[in-house]
């Protein structure tokens, strides 16, 4: 094994490195990047002040850090993919105690530089971790009950921490990238349509430990309009704003709908609202697209890895992004319930910011290194 | 190799498991997809209106009000200049807080502090709150100095109703007040154009013309955010004035006419006999229309309601009496018409002792020791009652009341140009049978004849048959605001050739007429009539003699009433009480009608005092001054007239 090991680790030069970068993913990046700066400095009516600023430092500082860490060798992750996990859910354990709340919820933790939120780690966490796990398990004994129970056990934890935050639209998109994961890594379908089957059976019951807002909101969605100037508040105004924009929308700083304050959380999980409204079907087509092609860039990445971990992961984290944006989007359009997820790059918050860039440079290591295969 | 073989299965399975995925991806971006065109393409415009009713607010202007003039341009109803305090209620933080601020610096009373609550109540959070709409200079300066105090409260110049000739006017141009709920249910106009603190007319012109006086309201449109705050003005649509309304009115003989009438209760009208513009309607006691504007305090509005003599009444047009005996040169005309009598037909007055009798009932004239044997022309001239009995009873009432509703009596005479006139009652066979059910006596015919009993008619009503008379019979149309299409020349040729119509015998059957139709079958008639009015005023004996002009050009043709109010006891007649005697309630309506100047009529006038005692003394003196005043102007009027058609 050890020998198989060295045999296969390339060593790579510098101008290797350079040449394997995928310079296409960076720039979507990039342009995604700025466009979230301009949206956000729309946000402020086209004042270069607090949010703006805050935002477009992190985005340098983010976007530098993954440049960077892109060349940190993919075996690295490998190996710290269980202390990264182990990390992830002692920062959750922290926020309980220590956590700072805000409207309702403690989800942060003061690091003085800034206030993290664990469970957006939690999300690039995850990935690493089930990468690994699926990694190194024989594609026979992905079946067996073993190896059924100890990654469910590895997903509920986090889950589990978000929620009583609470947190439920993080924990939503945690169990949905795990569950992405295990669906990549090879586990039956039978499994998948008996607990789809159970989950709806116990339906009602998980509605009734639900929180009472967290209920209003999904009455809300299914019916805006019951409580208009409350509940129905945010998704009636969010789709006034979506469409009165039209196709080519109302012009960059012209978003009536938001520079008047009707739309609520326009910084964070309602941008692509406000990016709509100024830009109309065509901008939002266009976002869409820029996403659709960082997410194609990313299984390009990982189809033309060897190791098995780097392709799980690629695949897994596109699929989570890919989640993230379908969240975040179908919520704002008002296919479903307002349940609080950002918007990769584009949302105001470093810690997501963070994490995605994390993300990204563990997807362009695993180019960088394609042709690293790790054996454990 | 187990290994290797695993891990190409693992790479398969990946793959595979990868392609699902990517096709549910797209699946889901499918649906996204849609769902953004159906909400930014398909329904852009639901989306737009509702973008649009977010952001902008519509915020009304109040309309001016049209100003209303005399004939002569005299502004009789005006707009003024106000000092107003109002609150944006959305600047405010604490409301009881601001109130009690303001209290403080604009002294308001208990009573408008709980109106300013109920207010409070019924507005919108964005709403503007008119806390006091007439402050005076001092308050105003002095809020301006504590401005900055004040929350949200605002030192605004704005226009209220003004009536400069306050008390002179009100009969005629009525007042305004505060729209109510049933204002804005019954007229579309006010509903339209509603402001809160909107001013509608409540009685007179302004009620009346309201839907032309009170114009359209501006719309400012400003953008708002969120918490209703004006983030700019997106456009104004600027509010209009009501129409400028030039009434018939002049506006110094109406003040010469409530001067006459100062401390006495009664009703000056004057009208012109072929345009049939009510020149003068005065009615006494008066009130000032301006205590009406902001909401009249409850201690005069008591004051004004409790008033014995009735203030409130519009006497003119609204009060109803006997006509007594100004209604005899109408009973002549009417049995001269008919062929009843001739100017030789002569009735003997016996005085007191041998009082006319009917049926056993006694019927006496005024004048104690009887007038000896009267004509038709000094039966009019010296108002004897015993002719008039004699003549009714031969001519009937029915002729006499269909005479007397052609020459304008038993109608409204401005139609329902104001909700307040009254019809009267001009008494008839068929009319008795109908109202009270009974029928009619013969004595109540003869009664009739001298204007007492059933007979109720307005001074305007009397004015009115005057004019109808003076002009030589003809239907004229009465108004009361200038209209352009009542003009005098096209009127006198119009009755130019009416005159030399012939008429068939129908002219006696009762029949509608149009305006400027003749209304008689033999203009002689007529002439001897008015010829008796003229001896009435203008020879010795006649009642009004003592109230006639000397001088030429003044002189004028009238006749006297003296209207009973309660029945005359034989031991009233006994007593021959004078007039300071008599408990006021029970002292006669002094009335007197007439037209001026004699030899080419153009005016006609009717007097009524109530409880005034005699015609001839209390009311034909009046009519003198008048006259003299109407006649002089008369001259000044023409020019207005005349500049009023070119200008048309």
């Amino acid at each position: 094994m050890i020998l198989s090991t060295s045999l296969n680790s390339n060593s790579y030069s510098f101008i290797d490195k350079l040449k394997a970068i995928d310079y296409f993913l960076i720039i979507i990046v990039a342009i995604i990047g700025s466009m979230s700066v301009f949206s956000i400095y729309s946000t402020e009516s086209g004042n270069f002040s607090f949010y703006t600023k805050n935002h477009l430092t992190r985005f340098l500082v983010f976007f530098s850090m993954f440049l960077v860490l892109s060349f940190v060798r993919v075996s690295f992750w490998y190996r710290q993919a269980y202390i990264f996990y182990i990390l992830g859910i002692l920062f959750l354990l922290l926020v309980i105690f220590f956590g700072i709340s805000a409207s309702g919820s403690k989800r942060w933790i003061n690091l003085f530089i800034m206030n993290l939120q664990p469970s957006e780690l939690m999300k690039i966490a995850i990935i690493v971790c089930f990468a690994r796990y699926y990694h190194r398990i024989q594609s026979s004994d992905i079946q067996s009950y073993k190896y059924l129970l100890q990654p469910i056990i590895l997903l509920l934890i986090p889950c589990y921490l978000v929620i009583t935050q609470p947190d439920l639209g993080t924990a939503i998109l945690i169990a949905g990238s795990g569950l992405a994961i295990i669906w990549l890594a090879g586990l039956n379908l039978k499994y998948f349509i008996y607990s789809g089957l159970i989950l709806l059976v116990s339906l009602p019951f998980v509605i009734s430990i639900l929180k009472p807002y967290q209920k209003s909101r999904i009455l809300t969605f299914f019916n805006p309009d019951r409580d208009p100037l409350g509940a129905g508040y945010q998704i009636i105004q969010s789709k006034i704003a979506i469409g009165s924009g039209g196709l080519l929308g109302k012009g960059f700083l012209q978003g009536t709908q938001s520079y008047l304050e009707f739309l609520p959380e326009k910084h964070t999980d309602f941008i692509f609202t406000l990016f709509s409204e100024e830009f109309g079907f065509v901008g939002s087509m266009l976002l869409i697209l820029l996403y659709a092609l960082l997410i194609y860039r990313i299984i390009r990445v990982g189809f033309s890895s060897r190791s098995f971990f780097a392709k799980l992961y690629c695949y897994g984290f596109a699929s989570a992004l890919f989640l993230y944006i379908f969240v975040n989007i179908a919520m704002v359009v008002g296919l479903l319930p307002i349940v609080g997820a950002p918007l990769p790059i584009m949302s105001y918050g470093g810690s997501s910011m963070l994490s995605i860039m994390l993300g990204l440079s563990i997807v362009m290591s695993c180019k960088i290194y394609s042709h690293d295969t790790i054996s454990s | 190799m187990i290994k290797k073989i695993g891990n190409i299965n693992k790479n398969k399975i990946i793959s595979r498991r990868l392609f699902v995925l990517v096709a549910a991806k797209i699946g889901l971006l499918g649906i996204v997809t849609s769902r953004l065109y159906n909400l930014q393409i398909s329904q852009k415009q639901k989306y737009q209106v509702l973008s649009d009713k977010n952001r902008i607010r519509e915020w009304k202007t109040p309309p001016q009000r049209g100003i209303i003039t005399d004939y002569f341009n005299n502004i009789i109803a005006d707009n003024k200049r106000v000092y107003q305090v109002h609150l944006s209620l959305e600047e405010v933080s604490n409301f009881n807080n601001s109130i009690f601020k303001l209290k403080n610096i604009i002294s308001l009373k208990e009573n408008e502090i709980k109106k300013i609550y109920e207010k409070k109540e019924k507005s919108k959070p964005w709403d503007t709150l008119i806390i006091s709409e007439n402050l005076s200079w001092k308050e105003f300066s002095k809020l301006n100095l504590y401005l900055h105090e004040l929350e949200g409260a605002k030192p605004v110049l704005s226009t209220s109703r003004y009536y400069p000739y306050s008390n002179d006017l009100v009969h005629v141009v009525g007042y305004v007040g505060d729209a109510t709920t049933i204002d804005i249910q019954n007229r579309k106009k006010i509903e339209e154009n509603f402001v809160p603190g909107l001013k509608v007319g409540k009685i007179g012109i302004e009620n009346s013309k309201d839907t032309e006086l009170i114009g359209n309201h501006g719309t400012k449109r400003y953008e708002v955010n969120a918490s209703g705050k004006k983030i700019s003005e997106i456009s104004y649509n600027k509010e209009t004035q009501g129409e400028n309304l030039r009434t018939t009115i002049d506006l110094e003989i109406q003040q010469l006419a409530q001067e006459l009438l100062k401390n006495k209760a009664g009703s000056i009208c004057v009208m012109d006999i072929y345009t049939g513009e009510v020149i003068t309607m005065a009615s006494s006691p008066t009130y000032d229309p301006n205590m009406f504007t902001h909401g009249i305090s409850t201690k005069d509005w008591n004051e004004i309601k409790n008033n014995k003599l009735r203030p409130l009444l519009n006497k003119s047009l609204a009060g109803l009496y006997s006509p007594g005996s100004t209604i005899k040169p109408l009973v002549a005309l009417a049995a001269l018409e008919y062929g009843i009598i001739d100017t030789k037909f002569k009735v003997n007055c016996k005085g007191h002792d041998h009082p006319y009798e009917l049926y056993g009932e006694r019927y006496h004239c005024w004048k104690k020791n009887g007038h000896g044997w009267m004509s038709m022309r000094n039966a009019i001239k010296q108002s004897c009652d015993i002719y008039f009995y004699e003549v009714a009873r031969l001519l009937g009432v029915d002729k006499l009341s269909l005479i007397a509703k052609r020459y304008g009596l038993g109608s409204k005479v401005l139609e329902d140009f104001f909700s307040e006139e009254k019809k009267g009652i001009v008494p008839s066979t068929k009319w008795k049978k109908q109202v009270l059910e009974q029928s009619w006596y013969l004595g109540e015919t003869v009664i009739t004849g001298i204007g007492q009993g059933y007979i109720q008619t307005t001074p305007l009503q009397l004015c009115l048959m005057t004019a109808q008379l003076a002009n030589g019979g003809y239907k004229i149309k009465p108004n009361l605001i200038y209209d352009k299409e009542i003009d005098l020349d096209i009127i006198k040729s119009k009755i130019e050739s009416e005159k030399n119509k012939s008429v068939s015998q129908n002219i006696l059957k009762d029949q509608e007429f149009k305006y400027y139709e003749r209304l008689y079958r033999n203009q002689n008639n007529l002439k001897l009539v008015l010829d008796a009015m003229y001896g009435s005023t203008n020879e010795e004996f006649g009642t009004s003699f003592r109230s006639r002009h000397k001088e030429a050009k003044y002189k004028f043709a009238g006749k006297t009433g003296t209207s009973q109010v309660k029945r005359i006891t034989d031991q009233d007649r006994e007593l021959d009480l004078d007039l300071e005697e008599i408990e006021y309630k029970s002292r006669d309506h002094a009335l007197f009608v007439a037209f001026a100047p004699y030899d080419k009529p153009r005016y006609s006038l009717s007097v009524l005092i109530e409880h005034g005692g005699s015609g001839s003394k209390a009311a034909a003196p009046l009519a003198n001054k008048l006259i003299k005043k109407i006649l002089d102007r008369h001259e000044l009027r023409e020019k207005i007239r005349k500049d009023l058609k070119n200008i048309a």
